[in-house]
């Protein structure tokens, strides 16, 4: 079982199209919402997953991005808010058979549900957690969220808020995540490609997708996403590439220490071969938290892509391992075995 | 010597045996042992373990203190019993905390050895009661138990310590020659456990061996005691604690409904042992998780039922608190679950080591908006196997969530289960939807259940979720008139669960002066009430609730046929309230809420005073 693409055994005899996966239930977010990008990607990315459609699972919590399931034509589950990470850890353990992917908001995973989302990172287990992050509790209708920046103004921080956002790519790598990844609604392209990879991944696998909330926190991520401002403010991360950004691939980015360095390409003074070079299978998460900061210092470029991917045994496979071996050491359990134990007596 | 002593051998019926000492003299292995032994030859039994709450207060200490109290006897009975016949107290500590319990002329063996100035001091006495005359009215037997166990074990290379430990098997053997039990399964069990360790499975084979041997050959006993089997019921037996005999229960389930069991669990007390025991059946496809807390693991629960498998969650009265939220998600999902709770004294953290029947309007209202369930409660240590299996075929025929109540006396509890032969187990025929054909998640068939169709079924993809659904087809529905008729089909769905469930049972005369009704753990305590005031030529009938929700049909009927309804109850009248409300009559309460459960005398008493003059006397 230590196979690296768990879903080989699952691969659909058919050829499925993205309308496969559409539901014949009318969408219904905001006009612009970026959530449709995402939908888009994934019924676009779906028959590539490499498993049946009825094997596919989504589960959600509560908030606009919890509707997902109901736009999939596959077994889903809306359910409580916080709750989907444990829910969807019980539909795994059940029947591990299943690709079961976690569709949720920066407020449902990391607010409510932050104490599911770390024990589900560091047990391994086997979901596709994709975590669309507005920077705002969109369903509620604009409060700030655990990753609104500080000093954000809303409707329940009139002054600015005085709290700290959490930064989920830290937070997923330092609970043990397998698989930590970056994209945005706006980059159709290289979200199919995290979707696809997360899918591929035995392991927990985390996505944080830019969404934009055009109603609560529009532009949230406009110098990310527009034209002119990405290259300067976006960085992506490729396996064994050195970090390279700019409208002409002429800025890097170096180690000093431990300390990120912008560095100019074109002033003679640095090179290419100066740059931090990414190395996504380094299980060392150290690196990672260097990568993750960059959001956190004015000035540089945000990673997008695969942040780091290891193996590590996911815990339904640890679990059905156990089983499987005990069933084999002390034999297939059945009712004599149970109840007549040793200290079993008869009354004649 | 042996041959100048004459023992005679005295029949009795019933004994009350309360083995206590520090937490450290291992009371709780010793009274196992003995009841273990006891079940063997045929006695009905029995028992209830009582631990300090600090796992480790200091040695010799009143808070320190551990007993086991067992009862057994030659007929059929169902409490370990109000007080001790006899007490083993191991120090004084064990003494001091144990002899307001006792009866008159209880006999006392006392390990002298233990009585030095510390122990007294800990144990706060002023003077020894050894040596005043604090035990008159008691039959004490001096033994100098530490003494003896080192002697016994001259000679070994056992530490100091080491052979100390071992003075609970001289007890326990000096109690199988009081009882006139063999020591062989003991030596059995003995021999297992110290498999590897062949000196500890001496010195403590010549432990026991040496306080049988004792009782033989002291001066100190002309007496020994004969308990004959009692008249059970043919067939095969074993000793059940309530939270073993609900993970044993939840396996048959899984086993006769061929769905693998997954328990979403997070430790507490006194709920914990159902999660460790069920974690030890790794070969019976048992999946347990221990989740982050309890609100995954019920969340957890709720995603296995989703995707086919037999789902529960244990827990105790904070952890049902937490779960309350996912357990109205599993009432509007339509999801089958078994909700074991073992309630504890609350609120809050309260008496996390003691019991209480306080959670019982919790599991009827805790919960927003309408959201009802089916509740059962189990009687006795044995009954929580049966009411596991019952709970798991309600919860699996209706696509429900059923709160299962045990308690912290069930719990720990023990007493002989009979095993029936699996064909004779209820049935749980589980059949999940296949057929695309004509399929909605939210169609009813007669019993207004909806069809179970689990991820991995080609063609029957669907969606579910907490939104409330419209009426058969399942999408999401915010029409008035949809759902009140979504309300009233899930409340309808469980009410029709009572033409499932066997009628309330009367013991005793069908009609009369006074019924006494209870639920869950005070069966044993009533009944045994019931039996003694009926032999003072009293007249009372008794009823006990195991369905709670729905309640069986012909309650009403039965309720009317008395003219007073006593309704004793582990909390402040929760089901007295309920009765009061659906049946407009006005019970009698009799309450207790002081983390312990009710003495058969209690109930006696009450009996008596409420039929005090009337009826027969
Ligand atoms: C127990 C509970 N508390 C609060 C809510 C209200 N609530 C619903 S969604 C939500 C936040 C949603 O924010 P987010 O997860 O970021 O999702 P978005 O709507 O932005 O996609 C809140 C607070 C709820 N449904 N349940
Ligand atoms: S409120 Fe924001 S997140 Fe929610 S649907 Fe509208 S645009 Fe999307």
């Amino acid at each position: 079982m230590e196979n690296n693409n768990v879903n080989t055994i699952n691969v659909p005899e058919v050829k499925y199209t993205p309308k496969d996966f559409a539901s014949d239930v009318d969408v219904k977010w905001c006009p612009g919402c970026g959530d449709y990008s995402i939908l888009a990607q994934v019924q676009r990315t779906s028959p590539d997953f490499g498993v049946k459609k009825e094997n596919m699972v989504w589960i959600s919590g509560i908030g606009c991005s919890s509707r997902f399931p109901y736009y999939m034509n596959t077994y889903g589950f809306h359910t409580i808010h916080g709750r989907a990470a444990a829910i969807a850890t019980g539909v795994k353990l059940a029947n591990p058979e299943l690709q079961v992917w976690v569709a949720t908001g920066d407020g449902d995973m990391l607010s409510i549900g932050g104490n599911h989302f770390i024990h589900a990172c560091r047990k391994n287990i086997n979901l596709k957690i994709v975590m669309f992050n507005n920077k705002i509790y969109g369903l509620t209708k604009g409060q700030y969220s655990p990753t609104s920046e500080k000093g954000k103004v809303t409707k329940s921080s009139p002054y600015g808020t005085v709290d700290y956002p959490f930064n989920a790519i830290k937070l997923a790598t330092g609970s043990g995540a397998t698989f930590v990844a970056r994209t945005m609604d706006r980059d159709p392209k290289h979200l199919q490609e995290m979707l696809s990879r997360a899918a591929k991944h035995n392991g927990l696998a985390f996505i944080e997708i830019y969404q934009n909330c055009p109603i609560f926190n529009d532009g949230a991520y406009l110098p990310l996403t527009e034209k002119e401002t990405k290259p300067d403010n976006v960085v992506v991360l490729e396996h064994g590439k050195p970090l390279v950004f700019g409208a002409n691939k002429n800025k890097g980015i170096k180690l000093d220490g431990l300390n990120p360095v912008i560095i100019d390409l074109e002033d003679g003074k640095n090179s290419i071969n100066d740059c931090f070079v990414h190395d996504e299978l380094d299980d060392n998460p150290t690196r990672v938290f260097l990568l993750a900061r960059f959001t956190d210092i004015p000035g540089f470029p945000t990673p997008i892509g695969v942040f780091r991917q290891f193996h590590k045994t996911p815990y339904d496979i640890d679990l059905m391992n156990q089983i499987d071996f005990l069933t084999e050491k002390k034999g297939k359990g059945s009712y004599e075995k149970l109840m007549f134990t040793e200290n079993t007596w008869e009354v004649a | 010597m042996v041959n100048e002593k004459k023992i005679q051998i005295k029949q009795v019926t019933d004994v009350t045996v309360k083995f206590a000492g520090d937490s450290g003299d291992g009371m709780q292995l010793t009274g196992s042992q003995f009841t273990d032994t006891t079940a063997s030859l045929g006695n009905d039994l029995s028992t209830l373990p009582d631990f300090p709450a600090e796992i480790r207060a200091p040695a010799g200490s009143l808070a320190g203190v551990s007993g086991f109290q067992l009862h057994f006897s030659s007929s059929d009975i169902s409490t370990p019993g109000d007080s001790p016949d006899v007490l083993i107290a191991m120090n004084p500590a064990a003494l001091k905390v144990n002899i307001k319990e006792l009866k008159p002329n209880a006999l006392i063996i006392v390990n002298t050895s233990a009585f030095d100035a510390k122990n007294l001091k800990l144990a706060k006495y002023d003077s020894n009661p050894l040596e005043d005359d604090s035990l008159q009215g008691y039959n004490v037997i001096p033994v100098e138990l530490t003494k003896l166990t080192m002697e016994a074990l001259k000679g070994t290379d056992l530490s100091i310590k080491e052979k100390e430990r071992c003075k609970n098997f001289f007890a326990l053997g000096l109690m199988y020659w009081l009882y006139n039990r063999p020591v062989a399964n003991t030596i059995t069990w003995l021999e297992t456990k110290f498999k590897n360790k062949p000196k500890f499975l001496e010195a403590n084979k010549n432990v026991l061996m040496a306080g049988y041997y004792y009782g033989e050959m002291t001066e100190l006993f002309t007496t020994k005691y004969e308990v004959l089997p009692a008249k059970l019921p043919k067939g095969k037996y074993r000793n059940v604690s309530g939270n073993e005999a609900v993970a044993i229960g939840l396996i048959t389930a899984s086993l006769r409904s061929g769905l693998p069991l997954f328990l979403g669990s997070y430790p507490i007390t006194p709920a914990s042992e159902i999660l460790q025991e069920l974690s030890k059946y790794r070969n019976f496809g048992v999946r347990t998780f221990q989740a982050e807390d309890e609100i995954s693991g019920v969340a957890s629960a709720i995603g296995a039922s989703f995707a086919g498998n037999l789902a529960a969650t244990n827990t105790s009265g904070p952890g049902l608190s937490l779960k309350t939220e996912a357990l109205g998600l599993a009432v509007i999902a339509e999801l089958p679950l078994v909700v074991v709770n073992v309630q504890r004294g609350g609120p809050s953290t309260g008496l996390p080591t003691k019991t209480e029947q306080a959670d019982l309007l919790q599991a009827f209202f805790g919960r927003h908006g309408e959201a009802p369930l089916c509740i059962l409660a189990a009687s006795s240590p044995a009954d929580c196997y049966w009411s596991a299996i019952e709970a798991s075929r309600i919860a699996l025929k209706y696509m429900t969530p059923v709160i299962l109540l045990t308690d912290g006396y069930l719990a720990f509890g023990s007493e002989p289960l009979r095993i029936k032969p699996f064909d004779e187990l209820p049935e749980i025929p589980v059949r999940f939807k296949v057929n695309p054909d004509d399929f909605h998640p939210y169609s009813r068939d007669e019993n207004l259940v909806r069809p179970w169709a689990i991820p991995g079924t080609p063609g029957l993809e669907h969606r579910i979720g907490g939104l409330e659904k419209k009426h058969i087809y399942g999408n999401i529905s915010y029409e008035p008139d949809n759902h009140e008729l979504m309300i009233n089909l899930r409340q309808q769905k469980i009410e029709k669960i009572a033409d499932d469930i066997p009628d309330l049972v009367v013991e005793g005369d069908q009609s009369g002066e006074l019924l006494i009704l209870g639920w869950g753990s005070t069966y044993g305590a009533i009944r045994e009430a019931v039996t003694r005031v009926k032999e003072n030529g009293y007249n009372v009938s008794q009823a006990h609730l195991k369905y709670l929700n729905p309640m069986p049909k012909n309650l009403g009927s039965v309720l009317k046929n008395f003219k007073k309804v006593l309704i004793p109850e582990l909390n402040l009248g929760q089901l007295a309230l309920l009765i009061r409300n659906k049946f407009l009559l006005d019970v009698l309460q009799f309450n207790k809420v002081q983390g312990q459960p009710f003495k058969v005398s209690e109930i006696e008493n009450k009996l008596v005073e409420i039929l005090g003059g009337k009826n027969g006397k």
